[in-house]
């Protein structure tokens, strides 16, 4: 920082001298730096076709403007609003059902004495983390099949009606939740055990004198001490509700479930890549893209707001 | 750590309970897998009649000896083997260097090249403008391009650079007095001490390879391309989704559903043999690339 500073005194000719004595360090930025420009900044000169009416004969440059048409027609269309409707529905429940497991799973690890026993349990725990999504899928579906999977075995065996889950649409926020929490909440629990590591031992020293009971501890010193770890993840969770799991929605989903599993980006998959209707899908992808953006920037005010930390 | 304290009757209960709890949570992590691993070993009468729940019924290896004599199975094997190793092998060239200097204050336009990168985290063009990206610069159904188009994100050189930044920097000035230039520095110095950073990097690079499909599904359409994911997807999801299948094969010492498991469990196996030496390095990569800026 203060070579930095120190430079910036002088004046404009010590800026060349400065490139030329680190041409070592911009020589190693730019092979990244182009990466960058050809895969992330390109594309974002395809948004265009987001206002045109893309056609393939005449090519992105020479396609016509058409304005917010796209928007209007996306706007018009129930698909499109139920889309919004399951993103938002599925990234709610994530966020009260799933998002609160890794944190009591954290506390409960963190109360096991014996180490064999604590690393035996993370190491099951992180485990599905590396199971790859089609997999869990795979899974998923052979534990729910209708004809003789053992779910609907157990149902039968206790005198309910078999039912064919991945059909159902009532079922399968059910399903992605559920299965994401087995998948993911073992190795989230990773970053709240991080913070749990940095609490001063002397307050459960002090504590311990003084009579206080494991459930008091808890309460009263661990989740107090990891509340500004749980706001942040809380608050990039929140400027994160548009991105939901697609890669594994389009692995589990099916017409018959579109009513509650179709959400903003497996729409976009479906009407762009699948439908090739480019232009529709990349206007889709803007609005998603727009009010992403802003949710992350109110989410990153907010954790400023509340932790005098931002998430960036 | 601190030392072993004693417990109260009632603090004793609660360990107890916490025990027992936990040692569900992890058997319910497990089970899923044992499930298909016993499915997969199991008679095709007994898998397709569903008798399977913990332990294999009629012990058998025939749907895994059918699958094995796949060679498209192997085919998309060896086609992980290749987006892996050569796909991480490509981030590191890419990331190491540029996080390097990055992590580097003297540096000029430092925070302009660090907001450039760090940027495509909050905003990015979204799947179509991608995707036409890719097919203008014609590595649509391209090995090299599934290998090259995905070798960076933000993230990882954010990481890498963090840990750049904690390293000491008289070591770069110590080397600089024996009249080292960046590369030697870099090549000599940093990349031995941030060996655990790599491992960290290259392992998150490697699983996301080898557990992807979805770019893999929609890029490539020569079948001798296809990585074992996508060819999971088809055999897997697309078959068992419509159930059409099922029953043509009964007079088989296997069925859909012991081949289900068995393609399952074996194209899970590498993952299961690495994981135990890999998980510390995860742990480390969670805290190491933080919520730090």
């Amino acid at each position: 920082m203060s070579a930095a500073r120190q430079s910036s005194i002088l004046k404009d000719s010590s800026l060349l001298q400065d490139i030329r004595r680190d041409w070592m360090l911009y020589a190693m930025l730019l092979p990244a730096v182009i990466w960058f420009a050809v895969f992330m900044y390109q594309p974002m000169a395809g948004l265009q076709i987001a206002f045109k009416q893309y056609s393939v004969f005449k090519g992105m440059q020479g396609s016509p403007w058409v304005g917010f048409d796209h928007f209007v027609t996306l706007f018009q269309s129930d698909f499109f609003w139920r889309a919004i409707l399951n993103t938002l529905m599925i990234s709610f429940y994530s966020l009260v059902l799933a998002s609160p497991v890794p944190i009591i799973l954290a506390l409960m690890i963190n109360e096991v004495q014996s180490t064999g026993f604590r690393k035996t349990v993370q190491t099951a725990v992180y485990l599905p983390h590396f199971v790859s999504f089609v997999i869990v899928a795979g899974i998923v579906i052979a534990l729910l099949s209708p004809g003789n999977g053992l779910v609907n075995n157990a149902l039968e065996a206790l005198g309910l009606d078999r039912t064919y889950f991945l059909t159902r649409p009532e079922w399968f926020r059910t399903i992605y939740i559920g299965s994401s929490i087995w998948k993911e909440a073992g190795f989230d629990s990773i970053i709240y055990l991080a913070a749990i590591m940095g609490i001063n031992p002397a307050l459960y020293e002090s504590a311990q004198i003084d009579g206080a009971t494991r459930w008091q501890m808890i309460t009263r010193i661990t989740l107090p001490s990891i509340l500004p770890t749980i706001a942040v993840l809380f608050v990039i969770r929140l400027g994160n509700v548009l991105e939901v799991g697609y890669e594994y929605i389009i692995l589990l989903y099916q017409p018959t479930t579109y009513d509650t599993a179709d959400v903003i980006s497996t729409y976009i998959y479906r009407v762009g890549i699948q439908g090739a209707r480019y232009d529709i899908a990349a206007a889709a992808g803007v609005f998603n893209a727009v009010v992403a953006l802003i949710l992350v920037l109110v989410a990153n005010k907010l954790s400023r707001h509340f932790t005098r930390t931002g998430v960036f | 750590m601190m030392s072993r304290p004693i417990y109260s009757v009632g603090d004793r209960w609660f360990g107890r309970v916490n025990a027992i709890l936990l040692t569900i949570f992890a058997l319910c992590a497990l089970y899923p897998i044992v499930y298909v691993t016993s499915l997969s070993m199991s008679s095709g009468e007994a898998g397709s009649s569903g008798q399977v729940w913990l332990w294999p019924v009629e012990w058998t290896l025939a749907a895994h000896q059918h699958v094995v004599k796949n060679s498209l199975f192997w085919i998309s094997y060896a086609n992980t083997f290749f987006y892996t190793v050569t796909g991480t092998l490509t981030s590191l060239a890419l990331v190491i260097p540029a996080a390097y200097a990055l992590s580097k204050a003297r540096l000029r336009g430092r925070r302009v090249i660090g907001f450039f990168i760090a940027f495509t985290m909050w905003f990015h063009a979204g799947m179509i403008p991608f995707y036409l990206n890719l097919r203008d610069l014609d590595l649509l159904d391209s090995r090299w391009g599934i290998v090259i188009a995905f070798a960076l994100n933000a993230f990882n050189v954010i990481l890498m650079r963090n840990f750049f930044e904690s390293v000491s920097p008289t070591f770069e000035e110590a080397a600089r007095i024996d009249g080292a230039n960046d590369f030697q520095i870099l090549w000599k110095v940093y990349i031995p001490l941030a060996k655990p950073a790599i491992a960290t990097v290259a392992l998150l690079c490697a699983i996301a390879r080898w557990n992807g499909y979805f770019w893999s599904m929609v890029l490539l359409k020569t079948e001798d391309k296809i990585p074992l994911q996508v060819f999971l997807k088809k055999t897997v999801i697309e078959v068992n989704i419509t159930e059409s299948v099922a029953g043509a094969i009964s007079q088989q010492p296997y069925s859909l559903e012991t081949i289900t498991g068995a393609i399952i469990v074996l194209s899970i196996i590498p993952v299961l043999i690495v994981y135990p030496m890999i998980q510390k390095y995860f742990t480390k990569g969670v805290t190491l690339g933080g919520i730090k800026e």
